[in-house]
């Protein structure tokens, strides 16, 4: 009894313990950035933003998660049932498990996985299924048309997307993400040496995550909303949670790869006073205003030129980048492996 | 061990079962779901045995892109699904005949490792020690230092496919305009970029 106990049911406690440690401040974020982005282009926008809901409208994400909760599911007739009600649940689902593998702080990780970029690039690879299966389960035109090119837009960012992170690889010599950081502890953040890589990987990031510039999977001035447009209430609702979790996973995982995760920027006096989470968040939110700067910003792309922006600019580029790393490495002898 | 022993009969059951909706559901896009899912219970079961890489590239390229082209086919396929059983009679004996050739492999594969030791010795070699060399390390050793030849010869043979299917498929229509980048680039200051103060206008 005391084995079984010791053996499976504690570190089954400990484990929900910290999984709910992750996935509630990760809900609570989610939540506030829906009304930091409000905000943010309201002022880029020369408006308030929500300012009713509570004190400067901070309750606003309450009222609003609360609106979808209360509202009616619709089902449309000749909707593939059991796929709709699947699609956002996967979208959702995917969003959250992803962060099983990102180190907050040293140590602070639910699963150090040895393979950790890999788990990273082969979930935000499925996250296409959510958009896809939503669009073809609507039966209806404007979601399948979304869906479509939200699939072939992942689908060719993803390469890129890839080969930038093979880069980064090859110069930790790893694919454990806490190795990733701690890699640039003991040199300098790979932003440095992969500048024109880190602003590739952030713009494939806009792509992946269906952000504007390249918001064609939702364009509402034709596509009236995309590949939800048959959604209401929570099902809606986890839809818009799927896809702003994964705004801020793309960001830690930006923070990570090329921003040197929870690290100061400089291992001196005031910098090193801030604790290392703090610092994550702080490269994360960063990120995060960039993303909503983005929106503000461009306008959207057209179809073709996405396409040749992923496929004639960004893969030829990383692959290039891609072999002069290793050249470099090898022939310098830098390389962190023997 | 028991957690292992529940995990892997979770996987394997999912993903026969899944195997076997694939071909028994109605609709061809459940279908391919349904073998979605199987893909992913196979890279669960990569996962059990400590193949760790080989289950997340599973993931990776056939979950993430392989079954995503094949999912965009069907979909966009109009099947008539009230028909699709027609020909079963047909085509039923080269199935099973494939599925017969199949079996009979993976039997005689397993067969030998349990009837002759050194087989099963001969199966374990290749491999470094799985404690010592992470599996990523142990696979690009074998593949980029002992079998390079055939490594690069086999990526020849997918560069020599690819260029073919373009050329096949490839056909210049006319009237379709083309958005020349450079062109656009290079064009001269018609355009002028004016500084407009914020609430003043121009």
């Amino acid at each position: 009894m005391a084995d079984l106990w010791q053996g499976y049911i504690w570190p089954g406690i400990i484990i929900v313990a910290q999984i709910l440690a992750i996935v509630l401040p990760l809900l609570g974020a989610v939540a506030y950035l829906t009304l930091m982005e409000r905000k943010v282009i309201g002022a880029m926008q020369m408006r308030r933003g929500p300012n009713v809901v509570g004190p400067f409208g901070l309750f606003q994400p309450l009222a609003d998660g609360l609106k979808l909760l209360l509202k009616e599911t619709v089902i449309p007739t000749g909707a593939s049932r059991v796929v709709f009600i699947l699609a956002p649940m996967i979208t959702f689902i995917l969003a959250l498990i992803a962060w099983a593998v990102i180190p907050v702080n040293a140590g602070w990780v639910l699963s150090d996985l040895n393979v950790g970029v890999l788990y990273l690039f082969a979930i935000s690879s499925l996250g296409v299924y959510g958009i896809i299966m939503a669009g073809w389960a609507s039966n209806s035109r404007y979601a399948f048309l979304g869906a479509m090119r939200s699939a072939a837009q992942m689908v060719s960012y993803e390469v890129a997307m890839g080969l930038i992170m093979i880069s980064v690889l090859l110069t930790v010599g790893s694919l454990n993400l806490t190795k990733i950081v701690e890699a640039q502890a003991n040199s300098v953040w790979f932003i440095i040496p992969h500048l024109p890589m880190a602003v590739m990987f952030f713009i494939s990031t806009l792509a992946e995550t269906n952000r504007h510039p390249f918001d064609l999977p939702e364009a509402e001035a034709e596509l009236v909303s995309g590949y939800n447009v048959e959604y209401s209430a929570m099902t809606f609702g986890l839809f818009f949670l799927g896809e702003y979790a994964n705004m801020i996973l793309m960001s830690g995982m930006t923070t990570i790869l090329f921003l040197g995760g929870w690290l100061p920027p400089v291992d001196i006096a005031p910098f090193n006073w801030i604790p290392g989470p703090l610092w994550f968040l702080i490269k994360v939110v960063l990120l995060l205003y960039v993303f909503i700067w983005a929106r503000a910003a461009f306008p959207r792309y057209r179809y073709d030129q996405l396409m040749r922006l992923g496929w004639k600019v960004f893969l030829p580029g990383s692959l290039l980048w891609l072999v002069l790393t290793a050249g470099v490495l090898k022939a310098t002898g830098w390389t962190p492996w023997n | 061990m028991i957690i292992q022993g529940l995990a892997f009969y979770l996987f394997s059951i999912i993903a026969v079962f899944s195997a076997v909706m694939v071909i028994t559901a109605r609709n061809p896009v459940h279908s391919v779901l349904w073998l979605i899912l199987t893909f992913f219970n196979a890279a669960g079961l990569f996962v059990l045995m400590g193949a760790e890489f080989l289950g997340m590239l599973l993931v990776v390229v056939y979950v993430g892109a392989v079954a995503v082209l094949f999912l965009f086919v069907v979909m966009m396929l109009d099947i008539n699904t009230l028909n699709l059983r027609e020909g079963m009679a047909e085509y039923m004996p080269v199935g099973a005949a494939i599925g017969v050739v199949l079996f009979a492999e993976i039997a005689a594969i397993t067969g030998g490792w349990m009837l002759a030791p050194e087989v099963e010795a001969a199966r374990a070699q290749p491999l470094a020690d799985p404690g010592a060399v992470s599996n990523i390390q142990a696979l690009g050793n074998i593949i980029y230092t002992d079998y390079i030849y055939l490594f690069q010869a086999s990526g020849l043979v997918l560069l020599v496919a690819m260029i073919g299917s373009i050329m096949l498929t490839h056909r210049t229509r006319p009237g379709v305009h083309k958005q020349n980048i450079t062109a656009q680039l290079d064009r001269g200051r018609t355009v002028e970029l004016k500084k407009v103060s914020t609430r003043g206008g121009i």
